[in-house]
């Protein structure tokens, strides 16, 4: 019989069947933790007297509450919040009690939890990958199944690495033709999110297919899949290919010599089978595609940046307006750019710093703006430091840090000040999401750098093209 | 877990739709590391001005809304971030159970793990309630029914072992750990 991907991968990790009153019993291949989501989980596990089932198959790092300047990090200075410091020293604890290998503030493989699975090469084609993270849908990049949990279910993992999960269902996003010179994978995610809305995915894995997702690079993949869950889906997924077993052969925890060989035999295996049925799906053209910018307080609110924001009436519109400080029919064009936040699970890996670096390179940053670049791993960090490229950032103007979530949502301190505008190559543009009043404008790095040079929102074709 | 068999309350509404995990409880509030106490932020950013006082035209600083234990929601309540101090927030302030049209998947998920009652009803019923605030509903989870003050039922959807989690006040990872022989033998079969 024909399957899906996601069917492929869901029946090979069903420990148990559900049935009409039960879920199924799912094993987990890989279970990515942090800090933040896992000391209450923790925390039961010691209440019930219970151990770590597969250290083998656990891994923590500390990314959210982090701090970003090298002092904090590598030490003379304390970290400035203090409770995040003591969740940082909490998770230290956690994972010597329980034996889960840690990269603690100072490893030099430490970084954002999405950016280091890949790099090290554990997320893999065909894997079960969770983490307490809503992002962990980048991991779908490589044909793995990946989805967040919350805290309650990460103990369910720590205990029995396993979760009691309902099937999905599936959603082909197809997307046809080739997108353009300067519009970017995130300009693309942007307008799937903007055509399907954010609670078009609920309760669906996507699985992102067609020409313009296989001339992606891994780094774009992972961009398409990580905002998946901005549209509210369980999951996203790209089929395993060429690219994704390029990547894979160069990081250091992928298999080896047979065992590769056999891996990619077997990863070969997971594509969608012609024939198989999707219970949804939906067309998009990516050729007729411009970069994306969002207006308003969820990422489907968004907007191609030759346009303008656009004109409806409802309440809810009026109020996330109202919070923008924006007007229906002002061009995106016009808007002011105070703030500039390069980096972020979605947008903080090599190929993005480079990105922003060349529309950046020669230019100052416009007066009054402030820009924060912010590599997703300590890995890109310094593979971003040895072509120059943190010169670039810093002879414009900007800061250059340590790794971590930071701007993204602000928990280290890393914050936009209130009613700033702030455009931003991350994933949530919610209220307060980058500080309290701090107005966020979802954008490729591209669109960030060329919005940083002048100040206002700004077209990126008009350095790159 | 404690068990839920019966909810009887006002309602508070908060009709705006796509209220994310971020609105109900900010980041800058996740650096506890125990699951107590979120009640008094939660909503911290809509409820309170930047001074820290409370806003009085926001729903939860009304004086019909203290002692109530049913919120109603607009469509697509707890997208975004997967945090569980979302439905713990919500449970600190005293909430026993959210009513809306649809709910983000995880949200959902981590307010079941919790025993935070999460009631999927149509879109009329909703509208009701939305028009209705503080009116007094009841909720029984052993027939999966919301009873409106005119008598009214209406079903909402709950599948068998969550509601026999809720009605008997014990959560998943027993049953998960008694899984223990087919996940070993799941684990040998999957070296």
């Amino acid at each position: 019989m024909s399957k899906t991907m996601f069917e492929k991968v869901w029946d090979d990790h069903v420990v148990v069947p559900e049935t009409a009153d039960t879920p199924a019993v799912l094993f987990i291949d890989l279970h990515l933790t942090h800090e933040v989501t896992t000391p209450q989980a923790y925390t039961e596990l010691r209440a019930r007297g219970l151990k770590l089932r597969r250290p083998d198959l656990t891994l923590a790092t500390m990314d959210h509450s982090t701090p970003t300047r090298t002092e904090q990090v590598f030490g003379g200075v304390p970290i400035a919040v203090d409770s995040a410091a003591k969740q940082v020293r909490q998770l230290e604890i956690n994972a010597q009690e329980f034996g889960v290998e840690l990269f603690n503030l100072t490893d030099s493989r430490r970084g954002i939890v999405h950016i280091i699975g890949p790099e090290l090469g554990i997320t893999q084609p065909g894997k079960t990958i969770v983490c307490g993270d809503s992002h962990t849908s980048t991991h779908g990049a490589f044909g793995a199944l990946a989805f967040g949990i919350g805290t309650t279910e990460v103990g369910h993992v720590l205990a029995t690495q396993c979760l009691l999960q309902r099937r999905p269902k599936t959603f082909a996003i197809n997307v046809n033709g080739r997108l353009a010179p300067g519009v970017t994978a995130k300009d693309l995610i942007l307008a799937i999110i903007g055509k399907i809305g954010v609670s078009g995915g609920t309760g669906h894995v996507l699985e992102f297919r067609g020409p313009a997702i296989e001339a992606m690079s891994m780094d774009e993949r992972m961009t398409i899949c990580n905002m998946s869950i901005e549209a509210g889906a369980r999951a996203g997924m790209i089929a395993p290919d060429a690219t994704t077993f390029e990547y894979l052969a160069a990081t250091p925890r992928a298999p080896k010599g047979a065992e590769w060989d056999a891996a990619v035999a077997r990863w070969s295996k997971l594509p969608t089978d012609a024939g198989a049925v999707f219970d949804r799906s939906v067309d998009i053209d990516a050729s007729v595609l411009v970069p994306m910018v969002t207006y308003g307080t969820h990422p489907g609110m968004v907007a191609p940046i030759t346009g303008a924001v656009p004109m409806q009436g409802d309440a809810v519109f009026e109020k996330a307006l109202a919070y923008m400080g924006l007007k229906a029919g002002e061009p995106i064009g016009n808007v002011p750019v105070n703030n500039v936040f390069v980096g972020s699970c979605t947008n903080g890996r090599l190929s993005d710093l480079r990105s922003a670096a060349r529309v950046l390179r020669g230019h100052k940053l416009a007066q009054g703006v402030k820009m924060l670049v912010v590599p997703g791993s300590q890995a890109v960090k310094r593979a971003a430091e040895a072509e120059g490229l943190h010169q670039v950032f810093l002879d414009a103007g900007a800061e250059w840090r340590e790794s971590g979530c930071s701007m993204c949502l602000g928990m280290n301190g890393d914050l936009v000040p209130s009613g700033h505008y702030s455009i931003s190559t991350s994933n949530r543009n919610f209220e307060g999401r980058q500080g309290q009043g701090a107005r966020t404008l979802l954008a490729s790095p591209e669109t960030a750098a060329a919005s940083a040079i002048r100040g206002r929102v700004t077209d990126p074709r008009e350095f790159t093209n | 877990m404690p068990a839920v068999k019966t909810i009887r309350s006002r309602t508070v509404a908060l009709p705006a739709t796509n209220v994310d995990t971020d609105q109900i409880i900010p980041a800058r509030f996740l650096t506890s590391t125990s699951k107590a106490g979120f009640g008094k932020n939660l909503f911290a950013d809509w409820r309170y001005d930047a001074a820290g006082n409370p806003k009085p035209d926001f729903v939860l600083n009304k004086p019909e809304a203290q002692g109530a234990a049913i919120l109603v929601a607009g469509r697509n309540i707890g997208c975004g971030s997967s945090r569980e101090h979302a439905p713990w927030a919500l449970q600190d302030f005293g909430f026993q159970a959210v009513v809306s049209t649809e709910f983000a998947d995880i949200f959902r998920t981590n307010c079941l793990k919790n025993g935070l009652l999460p009631v999927v009803v149509d879109e009329r019923t909703h509208a009701w309630l939305l028009a209705n605030p503080g009116v007094e509903v009841s909720i029984d989870v052993e027939s999966t029914t919301l009873t409106l003050p005119d008598g009214t039922q209406v079903k909402f959807p709950l599948e068998g072992f969550a509601r026999y989690c809720l009605l008997n006040g014990v959560d998943e990872l027993g049953f998960l750990i008694s899984q223990n022989v087919a996940i070993t033998a799941y684990e040998q079969n999957h070296r």
